[in-house]
This record gives C-alpha cells, structure tokens and sequence, in this order.
C-alpha cells in the first residue's frame, strides 16, 4: 500500500536527483550532445546532403570542402552524409541489442536473486561461463553460426551482454529480497509476482539504468568492430566501422575517410560514458552522498 | 591432511579451482555446440563450391559427424583434454597445430600492450591521486575518460597514419618475431601494442587514481605522516604499495581483455596472431578452426582471472578470510 507520505517522499528524491544529475555541467553536456546524435539518426535521411550511394568518380577523394564537409570516398560519394546515415544504423543495433540484454539479463536475474536455491545456482554458472568468452569473440563465434547481417549482430550483441544484466539484477534483487519489508510480504502470502512488482523492480531500477547507459557504449563499439570485420552492417549500407575498413586502403592520401568516421564513434560512445557516469553519481547512494557534501560546501 | 585443507588459503584456492573446473566444462559444453548449432549441414556450408560427393563422406567421416551425438561430446571432450582439437576443414592441418603457430604472435602482442598500459596507468593514476583536485588531475581524468571511450581499431588506423603514412617512421603491417630479429620485432609490434595499449592504460589509469586516492584517506597513511616520515617513504612504501593490490586484479583482467580482444587490431596490422587466424576462419566457415580458436582464448582468459584470483588471496589475506 503506498501513503502520501511515501508518495511525498519519493517525488522529493526524484527531484532531488534530478536537481544533482543538472548540477554536474559534464552530465548536462553529454545529454545535449547524445540528443542531438539521436535527432541525427532519427532524420538523418532528410538532413544529409547528397545521396548515401550517389556515386560522382571524377569528384572521388576529395580533401574536406563547404561542398563536401567530410571529403568523399573512392567513390566520390559524400562522407558527411555516410557518416550522417550510419548513426541510424549504429543506434539503431545498439538500442536493439541492449534491449535484448535488458529483458533477458534482468528477467533471469531478478528471478534467480528472489528464488535463490537451484534455479540461482544455474543462472549463476551460465552467467560465469559466458563470461569466460571475451565479448567480440562470442559475437563472432555467434555470427559464424548465423551467418552476418545487421538482425544477427544484434542478436550476437545482446546475448554478449545478458549476462552483465544478469549479474547487476540479481545483486541487487538479493539485496533488496532480504529486507525486512519484503521477509513479512513473504511470510504474509503475499504473491511473488507481485512483490517482485511492487518491491523488487523498483529497487533495481538504479543500477540497471546505469548498467544500460554503459552498455549502450560497448553495444556501439561492439557494433562497429562487428562491421569493420565485414560481419555487421553489409555494403552499400553505410556503417561507421565499414567506413573505417574502406578507409584502411588511403589511410596515406585521405585522412578524412578514417577521421570523421572514428570521430563519429568516439562521441557517440564517450557521451553515453559520461551520461552512464553521471547517472551513477547521482543514483549510487555512496556517491551520492559525496556529491551533497560537496554541493553544501 | 585435514588440518592443510582447512587453511584458509588452501580451503579458498580448492573451491576457486573447483569453480574453475565447472566454468571449464561449460566453456567446453558451448564450444561443441557451436558446430551443432550451425543451421544447415556444416560440412556442406564449409565445402561451398569445392562440394564433391567424395569430398563431403570424407571430410564428415574425418570430422566424426557421422557419429551419435553423445559420443561425439564425450569424444570432443576426451580429445580437448589431451590437446586434439580435431583438423582444419580448410588446410586440413592440426587445429592445435595452427594455433600453437599464432599464440607467440598474440601473447607479444598482448604483453607489450599491457606492459604500456600499466606504464602509462601508474605514472598518470599515481600522479593523478597525489594532486587530486588540480589541473593536471583534471586533464588525467578528461584523458582517461576519451581514452576509454576510443576503439582501439581506430586508435590502430590513426598511428598508422601519423607514424606509418605521413612520416614513414614504422611499418603499418608485419610481424617478425622477437628471436629472429629483435630490432625488426620491436619496430614492428609498437604500433598495434600501442593501440591495445592506450586505450588499456586509460581503464587502469581511472583504477590506479581511485585505488591511491582510497589508501590516502587511511588512517596509517595519516599515522605514518604525523610519525614524521618522508614524503617519498609515505608515498611508495604507505600509499602505492598498498594500492597496487586491487590495480593488479584490474590489470589481470585487462590482459585477458586483449588477449580475446585484439581480434580487430590484428586485422588492422595484418599480425599473424590467434584473431587475425579466428577471422579468416569465420570468413570461410572453418568450424573446427573457429571451436579451438574461441577454446584456446576461453581458457587463456580462465586461466589469467584464476591465476589472478590465486595471486590476490595470497598477497592480500583478507579475500580468502572473508
């Protein structure tokens, strides 16, 4: 049963967190630059200035211009709308895959650290077995069965980081299926559907949504190591790690064609970083309580 | 007996490598079920063109596909642990043959890359926590987070077009190895070791700074300070010591990393090690070759956190105490 107090109570934290998460300008400024980069792949098609695969050969390999403000390949198409295109395609695996990870991670570990007992002990080792495979080469172990394409890196990319899930959930689902409010629920009768609705999820939601930001960044670098290897997003589709692989060829007479595409990458990824970062100080009671001391002061 | 396994120490090591050994098996377990996971007939798929009946009794006789499952797993299982990890679909070579020839190319690799990482980790974390709150921590810690968050790949194609393309200074590709020509084997592993290396150094430098920054705080550090002690006695002997405890589990695991993961900068450098041979396997459904590569990389990665894991409890008493 929830009160007013409880009520009160909760809206003042949230406020609270929101007010801390705007005071850190790190924070703010990531959030500016990862909402402009969704606004990208969202209307990337209308914002980009030529044609993904509008080929001009006489006009290939040309140096940054105001005509081609990232150069053109090979090919003579425009960089800056390649790289403009391939944010959809990254986001778009990245936001699928996590998601994968985020229903089956936290599905099997919020079961297992409430259940405990046998149906725990498996979690628990199939997690630590998939952590013994280092992430890209259980994803290219995964490919190698199901063949490449974008459907089967996302698949390969959240089956890698399910078990990350997995672990963040079921910590904290022990930690909260302890407690004392949800020992006297238990042995009340109330129903465990509904004490993992009402009590567990919503006390897990901290470390798993700093857990997604985080993830996010690896499932883009992942994507892009995927692609560069010609396993993820296949040609004349433009992708930031094909992109790169292309470039490898000219890497001495056009910077441009490894530049941007990388840079593209590196943004991308350090502001989901830094917004994961800042949502863990904001959300990590022991962090917390440093930043408050520091925002008295 | 008894009283030898109830050591702490002992009592700790026994259920770590008991862990290990049910890790180990499950490790085995997905390795044999990738083949039996391919959708289709594998044998025909890694065939493709070069498809003859003659050539598929054979190489599915050879392979052992012809059997039950179960006698298969038990077979697959009883050759891995004495080292045969059946024949490459492709060259028709010893997988473990292949694989002992690119393991020296991707431990240097992994070596030097780590051994830079740890260089650059301590000096800046180090620096970095003793001056906490300064300019210089600040431009540390912008560092390390842009460090974090580079690919290595690219970090890989931005030295070669600094130091290889532009400069001419190293080579962009190759690998000699370090007994035939340790001058060749230098120049030509300091790029991609870099590349693994820097973005490695920008994870541990944020575990170095944390770690120092938390020993610091310590009441001895404070004890030994007001005892009158030296500045530099304080630092190394109080503070770094006993920071690098919880910096070397990092760093094990930070290895492992690269051993599995310089997949991608391998093809970059077009280094012969155990990535670059994982990568032509996959391109040409090389199923045998891809199950000993993913084998031989899980177990490395098994063996460096547990060998880790063993080093921790014996240097630090309170893991295997608690």
């Amino acid at each position: 049963m929830t009160t007013t107090l409880d009520v009160e109570h909760i809206d003042s934290t949230r406020i609270a967190s929101w007010r801390l998460l705007l005071s850190n300008p790190v924070t703010v400024v990531s959030t500016v630059v990862l909402t402009l980069v969704l606004i990208v792949a969202v209307f990337a098609e209308t914002i980009a200035p030529y044609g993904i695969n509008s080929i001009d050969v006489p006009g290939a390999l040309q140096a940054p211009s105001s005509a081609h403000w990232f150069g053109t390949d090979d090919l003579g198409r425009d960089v800056f709308s390649r790289v403009l295109v391939a944010t959809t395609v990254s986001l778009k695996v990245a936001v699928v895959s996590v998601a994968i990870a985020f229903v089956a991670g936290v599905t099997a570990g919020v079961i297992a650290g409430f259940m405990r007992g046998w149906f725990d002990t498996i979690i628990m080792r199939v997690v630590d077995v998939m952590f013994s495979f280092p992430v890209i080469l259980l994803a290219l172990a995964i490919i190698a069965i199901l063949g490449p394409g974008v459907g089967t890196t996302m698949v390969a990319i959240g089956i890698v980081y399910t078990p990350i899930f997995a672990r963040v959930a079921r910590a904290s689902a022990l930690s909260i299926s302890v407690e004392p409010f949800v020992q006297v629920s238990r042995t009340m009768g109330v129903p465990a559907p509904y004490i993992l609705r009402k009590h567990v999820l919503p006390n897990i939601t901290a470390p798993v949504i700093v857990q997604t930001s985080l993830s996010l960044a690896f499932a883009i670098l992942s994507e892009a190591s995927l692609s560069f290897l010609g396993l993820g997003v296949q040609p004349p589709d433009p992708s930031w790690g094909r992109m790169l692989f292309d470039a490898q060829a000219f890497l001495g007479q056009a910077w441009w064609l490894s530049v941007f595409p990388g840079a593209a990458i590196f943004v991308t990824v350090l502001a989901f970083n830094l917004v994961g970062d800042g949502l863990r100080d904001v959300l990590d009671p022991k962090q917390r309580s440093i930043m408050e001391a520091r925002a008295k002061k | 007996m008894g009283a030898v396994l109830k050591h702490p120490t002992v009592a700790f090591l026994s259920r770590r490598l008991l862990h290990s050994a049910v890790v180990l098996l499950g490790v085995l377990v997905v390795v044999f079920s990738l083949l039996q996971l391919v959708p289709g007939d594998p044998i025909r798929i890694a065939l493709g063109t070069r498809y003859t009946e003659a050539s598929y009794e054979a190489l599915k006789s050879a392979s052992g596909l012809d059997r039950p499952l179960l006698v298969q797993f038990f077979s697959y299982l009883g050759n891995s642990v004495t080292g045969d990890l059946g024949v490459s679909f492709r060259s028709g070579q010893p997988v473990t043959e292949l694989l002992m020839n690119r393991l020296p190319a991707t431990l240097s690799l992994a070596l030097v890359g780590i051994i830079i990482g740890l260089v650059i980790a301590l000096v800046v974390g180090i620096w970095a926590a003793l001056h906490e709150g300064t300019v210089s921590d600040a431009v540390v810690r912008i560092a390390s987070q842009f460090g974090v968050s580079i690919p290595d790949f690219w970090m890989g194609l931005l030295l070669i077009t600094v130091f290889s393309a532009t400069f001419h200074l190293l080579p962009s590709s190759g690998y000699v190895a370090l007994t035939d020509d340790p001058w060749q084997w230098l120049r030509h592993i300091i790029l991609p070791a870099s590349a693994v290396g820097l973005v490695a150094g920008a994870i541990l430098t944020r575990y170095v700074r944390s770690a120092v920054l938390e020993v610091v705080s310590m009441s001895y550090v404070r004890t030994a300070k007001s005892k009158g002690l030296s500045r530099r006695v304080v630092t190394f002997r109080h503070i770094v010591r006993n920071a690098l405890i919880p910096v070397l589990t990092i760093a094990g695991i930070q290895f492992a990393t690269i051993l599995g993961g310089v997949i991608v900068v391998e093809v970059v450098f077009a280094w012969p090690g155990l990535g670059n041979l994982v990568y032509n396997a996959v391109a040409t459904r090389d199923y045998p070759l891809i199950q000993g590569t993913v084998l031989l990389i899980a177990v490395m990665f098994l063996a460096v956190n547990l060998l880790v894991d063993m080093l921790y409890a014996v240097v630090d008493p309170r893991i295997r105490l608690s």
